[in-house]
C-alpha cells in the first residue's frame, strides 16, 4: 500500500511539474519534451489505476507520434519564439484569474459528489476479474464485438485527419525534375536510338 | 493520505486541465504552446475517465478514453499541418495575424 502511495504521488508530482514546465519554459522544443514527460507519468498513473492497455496506447501514440509530430513542427518552421513570446506577463493575471476560478469550481464539484451505492451494478461493462481477463483481453472483447462501430468510425476518424493532413501540406512545386518511371518504362530503342548512315570522309 | 482513492486521481487530473487552461492563456501568440496545451486538457479529461472506469468497474471508460486519445492524435495532426500550411504562406505563426478570414 504504502509502494502504491509513494508511485502515485511520483507519478502526479512529476507531471504537474512537466505540465508546468510544457507552458512556461522560453523553448518550444523543451515544452514538447516535458509534454512528453507529463504523457510519461500519465501512463505510470493508468497503470497504478490498472488500465494497462490504455497505458501502453498512450506511450505509443502520444509519445511516439503526437508528440514527436510537434518536435518535427516545431523544429521545421524558422520562428523567432521570442517575440512570440511578448506579452506574456500582460495576460498573466486574466489567465491566472480564469485558472484558479475553474480550479475552484472543479474541486467544489469533486468534493460534493458522492458514488451512488448501486453503481456498481448498473455498469453498461462491468470489468471482469483481472484473474481471469486481462485489460487488454476485456477492452479486446468490448470494442471488437459491442461497440465495433464506434471501432470502425474511430479508424474513420483517423483516416480522414490523414486525407485532410495530406492533402493540406501536398504542394506541387514547378521547375522540379523528377522521375517519371512510367516514362521510363514506356521508352522504345527507336525514340532513343538514331541511325545515322555515315558516308566515308565526310562527317555527320 | 496513503490511501489512493479516486479523490486523488480526479485532483491531478484537475491540476492538470487547469495548467491546460492557463497555458492557453499564457501563450496566446503562439500556436505551438497552445496546441500542446490542448492535448494536456484531453490527457487531463482521460485521467478522470479511466479514474472513474476502474473505481465504478465500468469498462466503458476506458473505451471513451481510447475514443478521445483517437480523436486527439486526428486533431494534432490536422492542426500542425494547417500550421505548416499557414506558415508557408505568411511566414509567421503569430495569432494576430489570423484574421484574415474575418468577415
Amino acid at each position: 500500500m504504502i509502494i502504491q502511495a509513494l508511485a502515485f504521488y511520483l507519478f502526479a508530482f512529476v507531471a504537474v511539474a512537466a505540465g508546468v514546465l510544457v507552458i512556461a519554459s522560453r523553448n518550444p522544443v523543451h515544452s514538447v519534451l516535458f509534454l512528453i514527460l507529463a504523457f510519461f507519468n500519465s501512463a505510470g498513473l493508468f497503470v497504478l489505476m490498472g488500465a494497462e492497455f490504455l497505458a501502453m496506447i498512450l506511450v505509443i501514440v502520444y509519445v511516439g507520434a503526437v508528440a514527436v509530430l510537434f518536435l518535427f513542427v516545431v523544429m521545421m518552421l524558422d520562428i523567432n519564439f521570442v517575440e512570440l513570446r511578448s506579452g506574456f506577463a500582460q495576460y498573466l493575471p486574466v489567465g491566472a484569474l480564469v485558472g484558479l476560478i475553474l480550479l475552484a469550481e472543479l474541486l467544489v464539484v469533486g468534493s460534493g459528489w458522492v458514488v451512488i451505492p448501486q453503481a456498481e451494478s448498473v455498469a453498461a461493462a462491468p470489468i471482469p476479474p483481472i484473474d481471469q481477463v486481462t485489460n487488454t483481453e476485456a477492452i479486446g472483447r468490448l470494442i471488437y464485438t459491442k461497440y465495433v462501430y464506434l471501432f470502425q468510425a474511430a479508424g474513420l476518424v483517423l483516416l480522414v485527419a490523414m486525407v485532410g493532413a495530406i492533402v493540406l501540406t501536398l504542394r506541387s512545386r514547378a521547375g522540379v525534375r523528377k522521375q517519371r518511371i512510367g516514362d521510363q518504362v514506356a521508352r522504345r530503342p527507336d525514340d532513343a536510338i538514331e541511325v545515322v548512315k555515315v558516308t566515308t570522309g565526310s562527317g555527320i | 493520505m496513503l490511501e489512493i482513492g479516486l479523490a486523488h486521481y480526479l485532483t491531478v487530473a484537475a491540476i492538470l486541465f487547469t495548467l491546460g487552461l492557463f497555458g492557453i492563456f499564457l501563450n496566446r501568440k503562439n500556436v505551438i504552446i497552445i496546441l500542446m496545451s490542448i492535448e494536456l486538457m484531453l490527457l487531463a479529461v482521460n485521467i478522470n475517465l479511466v479514474a472513474f472506469s476502474t473505481h465504478l468497474g465500468d469498462l466503458m471508460g476506458q473505451i471513451f478514453a481510447m475514443f478521445i486519445l483517437t480523436v486527439a492524435a486526428a486533431e494534432a495532426a490536422i492542426g500542425l499541418a494547417i500550421l505548416v500550411v499557414y506558415y508557408r504562406n505568411r511566414g509567421s505563426i503569430a495569432v494576430e495575424d489570423i484574421n484574415v478570414m474575418k468577415g
